[in-house]
């Protein structure tokens, strides 16, 4: 059934594909997903793929104040979060590159991105940017203490912060995820994901309204083909933190190693449970409304509260 | 024994400095007093430099190398020693010390024709000495010698520009809270002399854990809470954002780099050496403090508005990263696992380090601001990064290292902590097993804070319009202070690059410490591969991560050549709502940005604030706005008020005592006399 396994560079290459070519793909269906709940018809699947054709080709506008840290940011926000994808395993446990950093640096590289993100938003002069900086900083701190201590949780189970173990561990034990501490975890994660991907109750990724928007707001002097960077690196962060809470808590068919033959099976698994995330963050969009500012702390707090009962019930359950 | 030589000679070489710059009086402000002061921190570099090849050299010595002066009176020796766990605080002190004379080179020059520079090179001369034989003293008298010049020229230092009130105040609070230290430090080297019969440090070695379980708790806590004084540990801390903004900024950099760092040498000579094995809730209670130090210090911090406090609330939280992997540490050693231990000690020394380096360049960075602006007022900085390219980038870089982001050397510390954190979950002791894990979760609040922080310092001081004309026309600073800071910023790349070629240097201190060399566990694949010393533990690749970077920046670079190099690239106004033109009015300020935390912990700041609108017609078309906030200091109205009050009731108590009559004295003295005979006796 193995064929023979890949060569270190080819993985790289493929894994890299994977998330380019995977992520406007996720960010399209969960667009389309949402506005079928919505009786609306929405835009085709592959439109983010359109988008970003369009974008880096066409012309753009460099605000008069912005200096050349405005520039550098796109290109640091895109290598830092696909560096950060290539630590996540994708269609095997294996990861192209474990060994340069586990889930630690993961979580490091995309903050990273995130102060990039945040000082380009600064650079502008505008309010806004400074709005959805500040706003994006004070989120991102209070998701963190979630995310360790789910990743915790987890890690203590699989005995290392190498993602690739943790996904080896969870492969040994195909049912694990119901245990009282994995389930804790996963919601504990989910959040942690609605609030670091942006989307509704926290943010909302569809608004350009200015008093309720994060993301957005933060990247509102971006065009042309440094927003492609900026979309896509975001689009990709969403689907490796999905890839992340999928390969660690559901390791349903999914490889030890990377092969030819395995990189389909994997990848026609990942793509399903790619679809049933998409489905419940949908269920989520549509469902609740956005929160104001100062009621996310609450989200978050419960978010952490689950994340430390994950961490006790491993001990006591 | 080499190295220790060379040192000796670098020490005299900035003795050397001590005398000349002495001798210009105010009046003769001339050519002598500058070219001598030029002298001082000329003198000064050569001495660090000497030092820190002395104790690169030394630190890989196997016998602690000692050194006499053929002086003294008997019980006290005026004696130093080179050991690795000293070798490795000296080349702290000497990296940071070279650097930073470096930059005062072009720094004094601010201060020609209006004060005497030539003090400030005195002290810094004395402070560099001192902190010196503070490293490096053999016993406990020469110890608190070094430990009082220490503090009297540091508390000359920051008084420096005591002609405003703010600086004497925070001078005399500097002051005071470190003889109370250095009182507690006192109290516990008795003690210990006692046990011991000498005051030798080298006799020390596990002394304190052969002490009666009530006395080592009481020389545990006596140890901590003196030498916590001088590192700053929260509520021991309130001398600090005080003391260190109001000193020249290259003072301010020696005593967040390396003054409060006094403190932490002396818990770790405390901890690993004097104790064999500390009581489990030694341990505890350290790690405790050092997550409170670290998460209230960042809290504070994000509500600052002067750079200068704002980064001397940031050393607390530093030396509360610091405490988390030596309280981790000090548990790992009570639960009986070495190897542990040693991680977590070596993250808590490798952090000792990497703070040094990059809060010093931080300190520089924004004493070569507050040159260009004369303002720490962050709300009138901005546009910097036009007007002065280099500062803002060595900021940048020191900004990346302190928030822990990868691939600089504040990621490879925090990351050793984390694993050393983890560590514990495999232990067998529930209260370990809960609290490590929400220790490292806090460790992740107070990284993620930290990086706000450094938005906000960064953003608000460096970028977008200028704030002020002050900020408008700034100029870049003098090329000897660019220099030091960028000597600093190449060490937080390479410290961060370089991260397993640095790690042998801890093994000498854990073979001393803990009687193993452990560095090679910690390096994992081919030699550029940092492990967390498990087989199937974590990895990380600093270098690896840097050129992956690089490489990945390439695909961008493609999508441009294939798609973009047809695109227009235009330069147009900031979207201003429509509204005739932006200015730096419409711009977040510093106080707005950090406006979220200040709501969602409320509860630990109790921010009070005023708005007042002035009006003529109707109040919805103010002509001005007054607008005032603050945050309620909780630690000296809650704390040190109390306490304050309370001396002050007792000490009007006890003067009752002083009756101004010889008669009453001599009674005193009397009385005093037959007690202590009574004592003599029956001891």
């Amino acid at each position: 059934m193995m064929g023979p396994t890949l060569g270190p560079v080819l993985k790289v290459l493929a894994q890299l594909a994977i998330l380019l070519l995977l992520a406007p793909l996720v960010t399209g269906l969960i667009k389309l997903l949402k506005a079928r709940l919505q009786m609306r018809r929405g835009p085709g699947m592959l439109q983010p793929y359109r988008d970003l054709y369009k974008l880096l080709r066409k012309g753009m506008v460099i605000p008069h104040t912005a200096s050349w840290l405005f520039s550098a940011t796109p290109y640091v926000v895109f290598s830092a979060t696909l560096l950060a994808g290539l630590m996540v395993p994708t269609v095997a446990a294996e990861t192209p590159i474990g060994l340069f950093g586990g889930v630690l640096a993961m979580v490091y590289l995309l903050g990273l991105g995130r102060f990039f993100l945040a000082l380009g938003g600064l650079d502008t002069g505008s309010s806004f940017g400074g709005l959805g900086s500040s706003r994006e900083m004070t989120i991102a701190a209070l998701a963190e203490p979630t995310l360790m201590l789910a990743v915790f949780t987890v890690a203590i189970g699989a005995g290392s912060t190498t993602l690739a173990e943790m996904a080896r561990a969870a492969i040994g034990q195909q049912w694990r995820f119901l245990a009282p501490s994995q389930i804790l975890a996963f919601a504990a994660l989910f959040l942690v994901l609605i609030a670091e991907t942006g989307r509704i109750p926290v943010d909302n990724p569809a608004t350009h309204l200015e008093l309720t928007m994060i993301h957005e707001a933060m990247i509102l002097e971006y065009s042309g083909p440094y927003l492609a960077l900026i979309e896509w690196g975001a689009s990709i962060k969403q689907l490796l933190l999905m890839t992340l809470l999928i390969n660690v808590f559901w390791p349903f068919g999914l490889p030890q190693v990377w092969s030819a033959s395995g990189l389909f099976t994997g990848l026609g698994w990942l793509l399903l449970k790619l679809f049933l995330l998409s489905c419940g963050i949908v269920l989520v969009e549509t469902t609740n409304a956005k929160m104001r500012l100062f009621r996310v702390p609450e989200l978050m707090a419960t978010a952490f509260v689950l994340g430390a009962l994950a961490l006790v019930s491993t001990f006591l359950l | 024994m080499g190295g220790l030589i060379a040192y000796l000679a670098g020490a005299v070489a900035g003795l050397a400095g001590l005398g000349a710059p002495r001798r210009p009086h105010r009046q003769a402000r001339s050519r002598v007093e500058k070219s001598l002061c030029h002298w001082a921190f000329g003198l000064a570099l050569a001495g660090a430099l000497l030092e820190a090849a002395a104790a690169a050299a030394a630190i890989g010595q196997p016998a602690a190398a000692t050194w006499s002066l053929p002086f003294g009176v008997p019980f006290f020796s005026w004696t130093v020693r080179l050991n690795a766990l000293s070798a490795y605080f000296n080349l702290a002190l000497g990296v940071l010390s070279a650097a930073v004379s470096i930059y005062s080179l072009g720094y004094v020059r601010g201060m020609e024709g209006r004060r005497n520079a030539g003090v400030l090179g005195f002290f810094y001369n004395i402070l560099l000495l001192s902190l010196t034989l503070v490293f490096t003293a053999a016993n406990a008298f020469f110890f608190l010698v070094a430990w009082e010049v220490m503090a009297l020229s540091a508390y000359c230092l920051v008084s420096f520009e005591h002609e405003k009130e703010e600086t004497r105040r925070a001078g005399i609070v500097f002051l005071i809270m470190s003889h109370a230290g250095t009182g507690l430090l006192l109290i516990a080297f008795l003690m210990l002399g006692q046990a011991g019969g000498t005051l030798d440090f080298a006799a020390w070695h596990h002394l304190a854990s052969r002490l009666p379980a009530w006395e080592q708790g009481t020389v545990f806590v006596l140890f901590l809470l003196g030498f916590g004084v001088k590192a700053g540990i929260i509520p021991l801390h309130v001398w600090l954002p005080a003391a260190h903004p109001v000193a020249p900024s290259n003072i301010s950099a020696l005593m967040s780099g390396i003054v409060i760092k006094t403190g932490i040498y002396g818990m770790a000579l405390v901890f690993f050496d004097f104790f064999a094995i500390p009581p489990m809730w030694a341990g505890m209670v350290v790690l405790g403090v050092g997550v409170v130090s670290a998460l209230l210090g960042v809290l504070y911090a994000l509500m600052e508005h002067d750079l200068k406090r704002l980064l001397a609330y940031h050393s607390i939280e530093n030396i509360g990263i610091i405490l988390i992997g030596f309280g981790a540490a000090l548990v790992f050693r009570a639960l009986g696992h070495p190897a542990l231990a040693a991680i977590a000690l070596i993250a808590g020394l490798y952090h000792t380090m990497n703070h040094a380096i990059f809060k010093g360049l931080l300190f520089l960075g924004a004493g070569s601001v507050l040159h260009a602006t004369h303002t720490r007022n962050m709300e009138e900085m901005g546009g910097l990064i036009r007007r002065m390219p280099v500062t803002a980038l060595c900021f940048l870089v020191g900004s990346i290292a302190i928030s822990g982001l990868p691939p600089l050397n504040g990621f490879v510390s925090e990351w050793l902590t984390y694993q050393a954190l983890l560590g514990g979950f495999g232990s067998t002791q529930k209260l370990a097993r809960v609290v490590f894990p929400i220790a490292g979760a806090l460790l992740a609040l107070t990284a993620a804070l930290a990086a706000a922080c450094f938005v906000k310092a960064f953003g608000i001081s460096f970028l977008a319009l200028p704030r002020s004309e002050k900020a408008a026309e700034a100029r870049e600073t003098a090329l000897s202070m660019r220099i030091g800071m960028g000597i600093l910023a190449a060490g937080c790349v390479a410290l961060g690059l370089g991260a397993t070629w640095f790690l042998p240097i801890f093994d000498p201190i854990t073979e001393q410490t803990m009687g193993g060399r452990f560095s090679a566990m910690l390096i994992a694949g081919n030699g550029f591969v940092l492990s967390a010393g498990t087989p199937r533990g974590g990895t990380v690749s600093t270098a690896e991560i840097a050129a992956m970077l690089v490489l990945l920046t390439a695909l961008p670079g493609l999508f441009w050549l294939v798609w973009g190099r047809s695109s227009r690239r235009a330069a147009g106004p900031t979207w201003d709502c429509g509204l005739p033109g932006l200015t730096a009015d419409n711009q977040y300020t510093a106080t707005g940005f950090s406006k979220p935390i200040r709501m969602i912990f409320s509860a630990l700041y109790r921010p009070r604030r005023e708005i007042q609108a002035e009006y003529e017609v109707s109040p919805y078309y103010p002509t001005a706005i007054h607008f005032e906030s603050e945050i309620e200091p909780t630690f000296e109205k809650r704390v040190y008020d109390p306490f304050l009050e309370w001396l002050l009731r007792v000490s009007r108590r006890l003067r009752a005592v002083q009756a101004g009559s010889i008669h009453a004295y001599l009674a005193y003295i009397f009385l005093a006399l037959i007690a202590l005979l009574l004592f003599g006796v029956r001891g």
